[in-house]
């Protein structure tokens, strides 16, 4: 690999964001893919593995006598710092990051060479998973009032749409090709969602190009179209997601939005939610804030607040940007939103890329977090999306569109993620869902309005590598272990009873049945794993530090505790990105399938005893 | 004094009753000596409020052409309204029910004429002693003993008549320490860490004042928890300069000179009207529901209340720190050694000790380290968030606690024997209760008043079976550990079960918990059908 100056690097340490006593000691390996940090020492040895395309920005800040610090900043929000003792070194790993973290061509990203060992029938099985087709024809389209419109075969009127697009069955070709020609990047108004129940429906598209006064007939007759699709309604919504101000200057580039004058029977309303550039300003605010080192409670208020990243996640819910199980394939990928752009897989213009998508993750984790019993999956479902989003592992959400998608062959050289997250479908169920429940039935109806305080910090995502400041039990998990072993009972009971009748049958009272009883502490053991991060003290106090240690060795009885949140999942993105692959390295055979490494248990510092405590 | 002489309305009819999330409902109001009761005429009969008059926090009145309205702010944070017709009728019912929320005499309280429904089957008054407490110390160690010399309650007014005490210190001793100590409250101890010997004492402020002043036997009586060659920990819950200006006034702290096998460590909580203020503005951002997210973050951030959580927090994880990680005795105080104090070595025991995540064990807990160590119940609760009163005697304190407690809670969801309800529950109960646990500041109060001849625990309705279910976690897996919670902004969240509970949907999450609870139970039965099946087999 030309691009790596440094494969290897010896006595690097990794500092523990929050504590500086945690630092540990270890090789940093750079390979074709991945950063690799190995611990030295203990029996573990326990791995980082930081894909490159994970990686946002590398920042080498000022030598120290200690060496000289580099600081790798995420997309999944990890943010890992090294210090690497000799200058030149650290040198040399920055500049082949800057390199390796911004791949040129897209076959250099990780998905073209990550092997998970499946044939080829596995892999398209895989990627017929979600199919478009399927999920219209489970809304009940098409039917007499929509249908599959095949004027977009060869990407002729729109590229940045499918082949396949669902229109009013009144749109005819020419309608829909003049809408298009009035429309930025010829978006023309498409079916996204349809209610079955009330001929309801939604559809979207880009602004149209009315400048100040121009106007479309055939944009117009596409609106009364998809307006008599739904026999019931008299008028649609147009809705203008940007801020009015925003769309007003638009007009000044000949852009803009309907006119009502123009249009019959539409309501006009803009939602005001922000533009990429805010939303992007936003988020590095909150960042910012989730990496202050040991900030107080003020800080952390104030920090949050002046970010507004909460303030954009209500407006995009109030916006209304939810239908319940709303399928990300088919709301983002199909329909041309910028992934490449937007998530800057691709060394290109920063000023394109937006966390749209953390932000409609964030909002279906602000919704299960109201209704926790309305959806089938859990936490670990949208963490694991929003890591695999700028993994760059699979292939599904690798280019702008499905023109670009199918150029490069994606599904016959890349994997898909819905068969990977499909095989380890069991650690993203929610143990609350149940297909009866009441919250699973229709719509979901959130508090909007006034309930500014339902919308919460999600620290399970943003400071989701900071274990130590997770619930130390997940309950998640508790029940999801109950319910298996539930199921196992109900198992035993059947052959027990079977076995039972049988027995009265034949009398024959000699026979020993064994009891198969689960012994439920062996059950649950998944709760009492070995991390001794699960439960450490934190740095409660400074005082404590310049004191010697008087017992060196407390045991490490305490430590011997829970924690399950993500690392002892086999599906767990950390872990499965270095289980089938070839990293080049050859001394990192002593991989810890539990994850959980065992850090330096707390002892006080071997500080002589300076009494640095106060004077009277 | 007769009630019947302060409510010169008793009964009203179509009145009307406003609450959030809860369609307005037609029905006649009464008022009873202790109680605002409101009865719908609907047929289902279910729409029926009670309201003891103590737990009112404040009242507001006005009026549109005849109609009045009464805005009822209560203790445990609730916001009522009621529509009474007629002018004359709603000044009345308003009057009364100030006059009948404020009474001064405590004998005049509900507890005093709550006459029980269900039957006693564990007296709660003698649920919890002392000397049940030293027999299962003296299991294990015999450094300490019982001490009888407070019976009087005239060694330390706010002690119980008992404590426990190092063994090799004499009554006399005691006596003296006494007199050197804040309001004669003597080292006593508070938690033995089985795991190592390390002893938890707290105290009040040494009175040194500004010439040094020592006691050889205060010296003595903390030094006799230390191992040889060891040092111990002096947590004080004030800050340094504050510390130094207690001595003015008579006060102090441990000098290095006279204790120099101590370190302190000064860990500063926010004490009295600085909580009051900051409770009555979280209130206050809670109940605004037409501010924006902005706005509500910075109110939020502004009450400061979330910051005293990390503080306490953070101080009680430090004294745990000190005595499980560090192998250190420690003495915890502050000034009076009723507040902070309490605070933070009942935390540390939350945190150290598994026996007070049960329930039975949190119940000794409270009446331990809260009720028989005189925090001064009845005058820190005797107004909420909703009081307007200029008295300075008023703070959250047991609030705070209990909410550190919620937040160890949420982090360990497993770890405790009982749910969030019983938080909540405890929370209400010291605000306004028929039970008369919660009355009075101290035991030699609680002896005056003859509350245990005179009124019903709360631990012996809370004991019941039936009670109790209500209040267990369906999580619970005992945990022997020691349980280390973060105290990092991110890991901290606003208690919305009390600051929320009436102005957010509830639905869904008690759906969910229904949901957790059935999944146990199910889980449960079937374990107990199989085994019977397998012993049915085994016959």
């Amino acid at each position: 690999m030309e691009h790596i100056r440094m494969p290897k690097v010896e006595n690097v340490r990794l500092l523990d964001r929050l504590s500086s006593r945690r630092a540990v000691v270890g090789t940093l390996y750079l390979t074709a893919t991945h950063v690799i940090f190995v611990e030295n020492g203990s029996e573990t040895r326990k791995e980082t593995w930081v894909l490159h395309s994970q990686i946002s920005s590398i920042e080498k800040q000022a030598t120290t006598a200690t060496g000289c610090p580099l600081l790798i900043r995420c997309k999944n929000f990890q943010v890992i710092q090294l210090v690497i003792p000799q200058e030149r070194d650290c040198h040399d790993v920055y500049i082949s990051l800057i390199r390796l973290a911004r791949p040129v061509k897209y076959e250099e990203l990780y998905c073209f060479s990550f092997n998970p060992k499946l044939d080829k029938e596995e892999r398209e099985q895989g990627w017929k998973l979600v199919d478009l087709n399927e999920e219209y024809n489970r809304m009940g389209v098409p039917n007499s009032y929509w249908q599959i419109s095949d004027v977009n075969r060869d990407y002729g009127v729109c590229d940045s749409y499918p082949t396949e697009v669902y229109v009013p069955k009144s749109a005819t070709a020419h309608i829909i090709v003049g809408s298009s020609k009035f429309r930025s990047r010829r978006r023309f108004p498409a079916l996204s969602y349809y209610c079955k129940d009330n001929n309801a429906s939604i559809c979207r598209s880009s602004q149209p190009l009315s400048g100040f006064s121009a106007r479309c007939l055939e944009d117009e007759q596409m609106l009364q179209a998809i307006r008599k699709a739904n026999p019931g309604s008299d008028f649609i919504y147009v809705v203008d997601t940007r801020p009015k101000l925003n769309a007003m200057a638009n007009r000044a580039a000949g852009k803009g939005y309907e006119n009502e004058d123009n249009y019959s029977n539409i309501k006009f309303q803009f939602i005001g939610i922000e533009n990429i550039h805010v939303m992007r300003n936003s988020l590095q605010k909150m960042l910012e804030v989730c990496e202050l080192k040991s900030p107080s409670m003020s800080d952390f208020l104030w920090g949050l607040e002046n970010s507004g990243w909460l303030k954009h996640i209500k407006a995009i819910m109030d916006a209304g940007i939810f239908i319940a199980k709303v399928l990300i394939e088919k709301d983002w990928v199909s329909f041309g939103h910028k992934f490449n752009h937007r998530y800057g897989n691709l060394d290109g213009d920063p000023k394109e890329i937006s966390p749209v998508i953390d932000q409609f993750i964030e909002c279906v984790w602000q919704l299960m977090e109201q209704f926790p019993c309305a959806f089938e999956f859990n936490e670990r479902f949208l963490i694991h999306i929003q890591h695999h989003i700028y993994s760059c592992q699979f292939g599904n959400f690798l280019c702008n569109s499905q023109k670009e998608r199918r150029e490069l062959k994606i599904k016959e050289r890349t994997y898909s993620l819905w068969a990977h997250l499909w095989k380890n479908r069991s650690d993203y169920l929610n143990p609350l869902y149940r297909p009866g429940h009441s919250q699973t039935q229709g719509t979901l109806h959130p508090q909007i309005a006034p309930c500014n305080f339902l919308y919460k910090f999600w620290s399970g995502m943003y400071n989701r590598f900071e274990k130590g400041l997770h619930p130390r039990q997940s309950v998640t998990d508790y029940l999801m272990a109950v319910k298996e072993e539930t199921q196992q009972l109900e198992e035993e009971l059947e052959v027990l009873q079977e076995r039972l009748a049988n027995l009265q049958r034949s009398q024959s009272g000699n026979n020993k049945v064994k009891s198969k009883q689960q012994d439920k502490s062996k059950q649950f053991g998944l709760y009492t794993s070995n991390n001794s991060l699960a439960n450490t003290p934190q740095e409660y106090s400074n005082d404590l530090k310049s004191f010697p240690s008087r017992s060196p060795s407390q045991g490490d009885e305490d430590s011997a505790l829970i924690l399950t949140q993500d690392n002892l999942k086999s599906s767990d993105p950390d872990l499965s990105a270095n289980s089938d692959q070839e990293s080049g390295v050859e001394d990192l055979s002593c991989r810890s399938p539990s994850g959980g490494g065992c850090l330096p248990s707390e002892d006080s510092g071997k500080d002589s005893d300076e009494a640095v405590f106060l004077a009277g | 004094m007769e009630f019947a002489e302060l409510i010169k309305t008793p009964r009203a009819d179509n009145v009307v009753l406003h609450c959030p999330f809860h369609l307005a409902v037609e029905g006649t109001l009464c008022l009873t000596g202790h109680h605002l009761i409101f009865s719908s005429r609907r047929q289902d009969n279910a729409e029926e409020l009670w309201l003891l008059h103590s737990n009112i926090d404040s009242i507001e009145k006005r009026f549109v052409g005849s109609l009045g309205t009464i805005v009822i702010k209560c203790k445990d944070l609730r916001i009522i309204q009621l529509d009474i017709p007629g002018m004359e009728e709603c000044l009345n019912i308003a009057s009364s029910i100030e006059v009948l929320s404020t009474l001064d005499s405590v004998t005049l309280m509900y507890p005093f004429f709550y006459r029980p429904m269900f039957e006693v089957l564990e007296d709660g008054w003698s649920s919890f002693l002392l000397e049940q407490e030293f027999e299962h110390l003296s299991s294990v160690t015999n450094e300490w003993r019982l001490s009888y010399v407070n019976k009087e309650f005239s060694v330390c007014p706010s002690y119980p008549p008992v404590a426990i005490v190092p063994k090799s210190i004499d009554d006399e001793a005691l006596r003296k320490v006494a007199l050197f100590r804040h309001g004669g409250r003597f080292p006593v101890l508070s938690y033995y860490h089985k795991k190592n010997g390390m002893a938890m004492m707290r105290s009040s402020q040494p009175l040194t004042g500004t010439n040094g002043r020592r006691c050889k036997e205060d010296e003595k009586l903390v030094n006799s928890t230390l191992r040889s060659g060891r040092r111990g920990f002096v947590i004080d819950t004030r800050p340094l300069a504050l510390a130094q200006q207690a001595r003015a006034k008579g006060g102090g702290f441990e000098q290095e000179v006279h204790y120099p096998q101590w370190r302190r460590i000064h860990k500063y909580i926010e004490r009295f009207h600085i909580l009051q203020e900051s409770f009555i503005k979280l209130v206050e951002a809670c109940n605004d529901q037409s501010h924006n997210m902005d706005r509500w973050l910075s109110k939020l951030e502004a009450s400061n209340w979330l910051s005293h959580i990390k503080e306490l927090l953070t101080a009680a994880c430090l004294a745990a720190q000190c005595i499980d990680r560090e192998g250190a005795s420690v003495l915890v105080h502050g000034s009076e050694g009723t507040d902070s104090t309490l605070q933070v070595t009942s935390l540390a025991q939350i945190i150290l000790d598994p026996r007070c995540r049960t329930i039975r064990g949190f119940e000794a807990l409270v009446v331990r380290e809260w009720l028989q160590a005189g925090h001064p119940f009845q005058q820190r609760c005797a107004q909420s968030a909703y009081s307007n009163s200029k008295q300075k005697w008023e703070a959250p304190v047991f609030l705070l606690f209990l909410e550190c407690v919620w937040q160890i809670h949420r982090q360990f969801p497993c770890s405790f024997e009982f749910n969030e309800q019983f938080l909540i529950m405890l929370f209400e109960h010291a605000y306004a209760s028929q039970f008369g646990t919660f009355l009075g500041n101290n035991e030699n109060e609680r002896a005056k008043l003859k509350l245990p001849q005179k009124t019903m625990s709360l631990w012996s309705w809370v004991n019941r079976p039936e009670e109790l279910s209500r209040f267990q976690n369906p999580l619970y897996e005992a945990n022997s550990l020691v349980i280390w919670p973060s105290v990092a902004p991110q890991s901290l969240q606003l208690w919305e079960g009390v600051f929320l509970r009436w102005n957010r949907p509830s639905k869904f999450l008690e759906e969910a918990e229904e949901e957790r609870i059935n999944i146990i139970k199910y889980n449960k039965e079937l374990q107990a059908k199989l085994n019977s099946h397998v012993m049915a087999e085994g016959r």
